[in-house]
This record gives structure tokens, sequence and C-alpha cells, in this order.
């Protein structure tokens, strides 16, 4: 049989990692209340499902909007035939001020200048195949969500440059760190289209402070790129800084109207937000309108069904809603939060101080045997199969410090979050108590090894039947263990 | 949206983004600018232009509604909306198995049963337009060629080549034997790809035809799916007109042909589906890849997370579609609605004095206008083109833009209006024809 492309075979795709095994081994274990008290929580997964309460009585009310009717007549047919690439007007239209609710109305947005995507992710790989030939590269501050590997790379040949942030400053980003790595990207004689930040930042959970977006503008304007900024967060800021938006900063320093205003494009979408990321709703916003014009062409290949446009431009039509909504998802989101934070640091475990995301950046340095990525992946194993809560490494996110992990609370009821806390502190003291028992710790990792060997065949692997969604996917750099290096490790810590 | 005047870009934007693969710029533009200026309508503007370039399903739409007013579930998730929650968080690139197991279902039905298709090998996508363009990317490398017969859609020029960096290139037919699709038309389409220092990775075909509506007969398909072997290349069916057949008997699909060979070479057979032609629902962006290549259907369910239906569309869909009773009256009565207009319009032609090719499928007939050519050239369509559009007030696709090599024939579409608006395009051609008659006999 014929070869398959070279995109087909190669792994960018991100789904060889051994970051996956966290998800099966969850998929295969699930936790539940009820019938599965022992399984395996499920905290590597940003999803905000804190406010999908509010949202049922909403559609209960508005029997129209899910109906697809239209003050109480059909508009079905209309509906049915809208696939105009320039959107449903009514729906950019409450985008846009939905958007600009968001930033405290400090920023308004053109829906002349939106594109709608399905996702966040077919917008982000859309800006790519527009802004970048095969071959560029953009930078990209670490940690970063691992998904853009896969995003940014696969189909588009772009390459990611990273711009090393670290634990000494709160990994803000750097002017020293930007210019590494743009001199690295100049070594490996790749052409630098851009900067690509998430702001809020995904790990981290915290958003960008003005003189961070003042140095990224700066180096901009200096070597004429781009710079997009990922505002999917945007609405899960629950406490004070309040978000600074790129755009409110160019508009602070009369940057509109110049030639960098027309670099800088967001991305935004309702999957975090809103918590609908079933719905595939994303945007790219630009002031360039040859951007736009290109972009809106791409977005054929992915765009967004009109039934679920109706919907959400009635949802966010209704600004009372919105706001109640808004307002009650912070609160909801800082008390979880809080719970997290305050739960770990009774375990004697710190976190990044935090004010948005659906996550925190949790640092667990103190319990790695050793300052490497490999103690890093022996910790993350005992955590998902010991301790039984899948949380994600920061090594997937590219991160250079070993130790740091994502830890989603997002996604859970209180209840099991309370209970995540537990198993995490009751490990952490057993390991308190081990090191003073050596013979135990062998053991513990023998065990712990046999099965996870056992459990590790490369048929498994490679044949998975449940692949991971969208949100965890990504790929592993080659540097890092593959999977047979794994069970080595293990073997060797025995 | 208005595009407002380009200032130069400071830095430039990548080769994909300023190219014009997209398309856009093409002639043919004047058609759909000439229609949004001056829109046909039954009551407000009886004079405008009626649109027959677009190639839309409107003549079944009372069956969607009807179905949706008796099952509000299927676009409420039930009264209390409990399965809203889990719908709406729901993203995996596996798609819903309910959604999958009923468009397996559905596209059985629509093959008679004949053959079986399983759920697992369905991947997922936002419109054939994506699914088209996902298993290029598959199956192609940047500078590699997909075969193509023509006349084809137009769309596939960016579909397949915009961002993939994949070259078309045609497999020639001619009305010599009604377009259809020879072995030596085949090889000669192969041998100008390698003289072109092109490696050709697969042929495409549409099967229903767009332009020609009609379906391709399982003698040619069996050439087709021999070469494909013989060559070891990839063939990819785009069955989007599946549902639209006038008749059930007149359509083979591919997949028959395999099964008619027991699945042997199937690893190389690659089904492209939509509901936008069949159900009407171009809005929804509904699209799927079925594919007998695990490899493929593993990557292309991954490279769909670029391009995923929105689960609340899928739910809608997978209730519509799993309700046996709804999708037999559907197809049945679909198809003799097509049927139906398909001869109205070819009886109005025929008067008219105009021939069509014989079809048997589709939302569209191939018209030969060749004998009105003043010259028997692209320049000579384009003008009789113009005029039709200008004068006749009615936009339909030339079939240069479908990359016909023979001049003069035109594809109109006939589902996408009602049948009183078909009776005026008709009335306006059948004038027409009477004043060309007249000026012919005064010259």
């Amino acid at each position: 049989m014929g070869l398959l492309s070279r995109r087909a075979t190669c792994n960018t795709h991100g789904q060889d990692s051994s970051y996956f095994l966290g998800w099966q081994e969850y998929k295969k274990n699930p936790y539940n209340e009820v019938n599965n008290p022992n399984g395996i929580i499920q905290m590597g997964l940003a999803e905000n499902q804190l406010c999908l309460d509010l949202l049922e009585p909403w559609l209960m009310k508005n029997p129209d909007a899910l109906g697809l009717k239209r003050d109480g007549i059909s508009i079905f047919k209309e509906l049915a035939l809208f696939q105009d690439y320039n959107g449903f007007p009514a729906f950019k239209r409450a985008l846009v001020d939905f958007m600009g609710e968001i930033r405290g109305n400090k920023v308004s947005f053109d829906p002349n200048h939106v594109v709608l995507t399905a996702g966040a992710t077919s917008a982000n790989e859309t800006l790519m195949f527009c802004l970048a030939d095969q071959g560029d590269a953009f930078l990209l501050p670490t940690p970063y969500y691992p998904g853009f590997d896969r995003d940014l790379r696969w189909r588009t040949g772009v390459e990611i440059v990273p711009i090393h942030c670290t634990s000494s400053n709160g990994f803000k980003v750097t002017l020293p760190a930007i210019e590494q790595a743009y001199r690295q990207a100049q070594k490996r004689k790749l052409r630098v289209k851009g900067v690509l930040i998430t702001n809020p930042s995904n790990p981290l959970g915290t958003t960008m402070a003005r003189d961070e977006l003042y140095l990224l503008i700066n180096f901009i304007e200096d070597k004429q790129i781009h710079l997009i900024s990922d505002e999917i967060y945007a609405g899960t800021v629950f406490t004070s800084p309040s978000f600074v938006s790129v755009m409110e900063v160019l508009k602070g320093r009369n940057l509109d109207q110049t030639q960098v205003w027309e670099r800088v494009h967001i991305v935004y979408s309702l999957s975090k937000d809103l918590g609908l990321p079933g719905f595939r709703v994303g945007a790219i916003y630009s002031n360039d309108p040859v951007v736009v014009s290109a972009a809106i062409k791409m977005s054929s290949f992915g765009l967004v069904s009109s039934q679920t446009q109706y919907l959400l431009s009635a949802m966010l039509f209704d600004k009372k809603f919105t706001k109640e909504y808004m307002s009650e998802n912070h609160k909801r989101l800082q008390k979880q939060q809080k719970d997290l934070v305050s739960g770990l640091e009774k375990a004697g475990i710190r976190c990044l101080d935090s004010n948005a995301g659906l996550f925190c950046w949790v640092d667990m340095r103190h319990l790695l045997k050793s300052n490497t990525f490999e103690a890093e992946m022996e910790l993350w194993q005992k955590i998902v199969y010991h301790v039984k809560i899948n949380i994600s490494p920061g090594s997937s996110c590219h991160c250079i410090e070993p130790g740091w992990f994502r830890v989603c609370f997002a996604n859970m009821l209180e209840s099991t979050l309370k209970l995540a806390i537990q198993r995490l502190k009751s490990f952490v003291s057993s390991i308190a108590m081990k090191s003073q028992s050596h013979q135990e710790l062998k053991s513990l990792r023998r065990k712990a090894r046999n099965n996870w060997v056992s459990r590790l065949s490369l048929q498994s692997f490679y044949d998975r039947e449940q692949d991971t969604t969208t949100e965890v996917s990504f790929s592993y750099r080659p540097h890092f263990m593959s999977l047979s290096n794994i069970a080595a490790t293990l073997d060797a810590a025995a | 949206m208005v595009i407002e005047i380009e200032k130069p870009s400071s830095v430039r934007l990548s080769k994909v983004a300023i190219s014009k693969t997209h398309g856009e710029d093409s002639p043919y533009f004047a058609g759909w600018k000439a229609y949004d200026e001056n829109p046909y309508d039954e009551v407000h503007n009886q004079s405008g232009v009626i649109q027959m370039g677009l190639a839309e399903n409107q003549v079944s739409f009372d069956l969607l509604e009807k179905y949706l007013e008796e099952h509000h579930e299927a676009s409420s998730w039930g009264k209390g909306a409990p399965g809203f929650r889990e719908n709406a968080l729901f993203q995996d690139y596996h798609g819903l198995k309910s959604f999958r197991q009923a468009m397996a279902n559905f596209m059985e039905q629509i093959r008679g049963g004949k053959v079986k298709f399983d759920p697992d090998r369905i991947v997922l996508t936002a419109g054939a337009t994506a699914a088209n363009e996902l298993l290029t990317f598959i199956l192609a490398d940047p500078g590699d060629a997909l075969l193509v017969p023509t006349p084809y859609y137009p769309g596939f020029d960016r579909d397949l080549r915009w961002r993939t960096g994949v070259k078309i290139v045609p497999i020639h037919c001619n009305s010599s034997n009604n377009f259809q699709i020879t072995p030596q038309a085949l090889e000669a389409a192969y041998q100008s790809a390698e003289s072109m220092d092109l490696k050709v990775r697969g042929i495409l075909i549409t099967n229903p035809s767009n332009p020609l509506g009609s379906a391709i007969q399982s003698s040619i398909l069996n050439d087709i799916l021999d070469f494909a072997v013989h060559k070891n290349i990839h063939l990819v069916s785009d069955e989007i007109y599946s549902g639209s057949t006038f008749s059930p008997s007149e359509f083979v699909s591919i997949a028959e042909i395999l099964r008619n060979r027991n699945y042997k070479d199937a690893e190389r057979v690659h089904i492209v589906y939509s509901l936008s032609k069949d159900l009407g629902l171009p809005g929804f962006r509904v699209g799927t890849i079925y594919s007998y290549n695990d490899d493929v259907v593993t990557t292309a369910r991954r490279m769909s997370s670029f391009t995923l239906i929105s689960s609340q569309t899928q739910h809608l869909l997978a209730c519509m579609l799993s309700n046996h009773e709804f999708t037999q009256n559907y197809i049945k009565t679909n198809r003799e609605r097509l049927n139906k207009r398909y001869d109205m319009i070819i009886q109005g032609l025929k008067k008219a004095g105009i021939e069509c090719l014989k079809g048997n499928a589709g939302l569209f007939c191939w018209m030969n206008l060749s004998p009105l050519l003043n010259e028997p050239t692209r320049q000579g369509e384009l003008e009789l083109w113009n005029i039709i559009l200008n004068q006749v007030k009615l936009n339909i696709s030339p079939g240069s833009s479908c990359h016909c090599s023979e001049p003069g024939w035109f594809r109109v579409c006939f589902a996408n209006m009602s049948e009183q608006t078909l009776r005026v395009a008709l009335q306006r051609i059948h004038k027409f024809m009477e004043q060309r008659k007249v000026c012919s006999v005064n010259r």
C-alpha cells in the first residue's frame, strides 16, 4: 500500500507522549463518588464545570434559542442554509460585546475584524497559516499549553522556539529571555515571524503585567514581527490584578493606527469562560484587513455550526444574564482555587500565586528525589498510579525547571477536590515517613514499576482505543523520556 | 465584510495567505456579485437575478421541520435539559457514538442496505470542505499531485490545494462519451503528472458527479479502482450527493465495488460524505471521512481536532438520523421531489431547444449551450455567460469554472428555489432562445 504523507506519519500530533498514560489510567479507572470512590481523580483537564447549572435555567427560559425560532417563528431553514464564512452577524455583534465586557469595556471590538472558527484550536492554526511559512518560527514563553505543539506546528510546518521563564521571578517574561530565544532561532536558521503568548497564562494561571506587555510590544515593534495573544482564559480572572489585554495597552500608548496595531492579533473562545468546549466556538480578532480576509476564507475549513451561533447569539445578547454569569463564575473559581491552594499548603505544597485560569501551577520540587526530569516523571507516575490523581507534569508544558505540575480545579465538585487534597496530604506524609524507611520505599517502587510496566506494552501504547481529547494531546520533545525509558528508569530506581 | 484599502504590511504574511489559490478572485465571482446586488424575489423583485449557481437542496425542509416540531428532545436535550451539561463538555474527537452510529445507518440506507459501514471508521469534520482538505493533508505531501476528473467542483481548487500545497492534475473527460472517465484518460493524466515531475498520490472522484449530475457506472468505478491498485495510489470517493439520486438503483458506491471484491485493496479507499446536500443542512457543518485504512482513520481523527462538529449539532442529528421511520421517509420523498424538479427543468429546457447531459442525480443539470457560442472557445463561453447573467438575469456556472475542456457547457441548479421561481427561470430561458432564433433568422 502507498505511504501516507510525512505529516500523517510524523508524531507532531503529539499523542505518542508518555503524558497519555495519565489519561489512559484515568479512563480505565475514573473516580466516581458513588460507584468508584477509589478511582483516579482527573485534575489534568482544564475545563470549567462550575457554572453549567447557571446555563441550564437560561436555556429553559429561552426555548426559542434552542428551538431555532425567532419570536416564536421557525427560522430553521434560514439557519440550515446559513454557511456564510462571514459569520452570523448577530452572533458576531454579541460576541464582541461580550469580549469588551470581559475587558471591563476598556477596549471595544469591531465585529468586522472577527473571524469565527471551530474552537481556539482552529483559530491558532489558522493564524499560523496566515502569518508564517513552513519552516518559520514563533517564539512562545514556557511553560506553555502542550496542545500548541500540535496546533501551531503539525500541518503548518512552523517551528516553536521557547522563551524560557523560571521561578526566579514568578515565570515572568524578561527581555534577556526573549532575546535569547530570538538568537536561538537565528542559530537554527529559522525566520522568526512573531511571538505567541497566552494571557492569562496556561499553565501558570496568572495574568501578564503591564510591563511584560510593554516589553513584548517593544520587542515586536523593534523586530517588525507579529504578536498573537491567546486570551481564551480572559473571562476566568477571579481576583486582582484585573485582566489587561494587549489591545488595551496598545490603545493606552496611542499605538492604534500604527503599523504595530496591525501586527497584534487576539485569539478567543467560549470553551473556558462559558464552559462550552463541545460547541466549538473560537475567534480570531485582527486589525489587519489582509489577515482578516485570508483567515475568513480559511475558516471555511472549520466554520461554527449556525445552530450553535444562533443559540449563543441569543445567550450573549442577554447582557443581564452574562453579567450575572461572569460575576458568579469568578466567585466560584476563586473559592475553588482558594480551597486547592490552602489544602495544598497544609500538605506543605506551595503554588504559584495566581489570579486566573482553571488550574494552579504547583511547586513539588521539594518532593523530587533529584532536580531532574527523570525524578519529575517518577513523582508524576506515583501521583497518577499510587495517589490516583491525574495531573500534568511541567515537562509536558516545556518548563525548564523540574518539579512543577499543573493541577486543575474547576472540573470537579468541591467534595472531589477535598478528597484529592486529602489523598495528596496522605501521600506527602507517607513520603516523610518513608524517607526514614528506605527499604519500604524501594519495595513501593518495585510494586509500582511492576504494575506500571505491565500496563505499558507497546501494543496498548500505539494501539489505543481511547485517544485523549484535544485538551491534553501534545508532543514530547525528543530529549525527554520515551516510553521505554520510563520502564528502564523504574528498573534502575528499584 | 468590507476590505479596507490595503496598506502594505510591514512584515510579510505567509505565502499561503497572499496566494490566490483560495480562488475567490476568479471572474466567476462576478456572477455572485450580480446576484447579491440584485437578487430575485418572487414578490419584491421579480426582475432580479435568479440564483442558479448554488447547489443547495431546499426541496425537503418541511420534512425536517416537521421532525423537529415533533421531537423537541433533539434540539433541547430533553425536559430540564439533563443532557446539556454532558453535551456542552463533549469535545472528544471520536465524536458522539450515537451520532456516528446514526450516520453509518443513514449511509447504509442511502445505499439500499447493500453495504455496511462501521461507525468506528467514521471520522467527523466540519463539512465536506474540511474532510477533503484533511484527507489531502494525510495522503499527499506538498508538491505532490491528485488526479481529478474534469469537469469538477470549483471549490476543489481551494480545498485540495490551498493550504496543503498539493497540486491537481486533471483527468480530461469530454462529451464524446458523456464525460465518462476512461482508462486512457486516467493514464494520460498520470503521464502528464509524471512529465511535470509530480508524484501522484491519489485520484479523487465525485460520485454522483458535480457538475455533471450523473452517477458513475460500476464498470468505470472498477476501472478506476484497478488503476489505483496498479499505480499503488489512493482513491477518494466524494459521495456527498449519494442521497440525491433520483432513483435508488442508479447509484453504485465505491463501497459496493469493494464489497464485491471482498474488500481486497480497500485500504487505499476513502469515502467523503456530508449532510449539506442530502439533508440541505450546509449551515450545520456536518462532514465525514470513512476510511478502510486504520492509519488514515487514526490520523484523520486526530486532525479533526481542527474542525470538530458542534456537539449540539451532533446531538440533534443523532436523534434525527436514528429515527428509522424518519430517515426512510425522508430519503424516499427527497428523491421523488428532486426527480420531479429534474424532469421539470429538462422538459423546460428541451422546449427551449436546449439539450442537457442525461442526469440521474444531484441538484443541477449539465446544460449544453455550445451551439450558441460565437466561437468555440473559453472566451466565447464567457461572453455567452455574461449575456445570460446580465440580460437573461440568471446566475449559472460556466463550464470553464469547473475546468471543463469543452467550451459551452453550463451547470444549472434547480433545487435551491421554489417551483414557481424555476418556472420563471425557464420562461426567461425560453424567451432568450426565441429571441436568438429571431435574430439568427434575420441575419
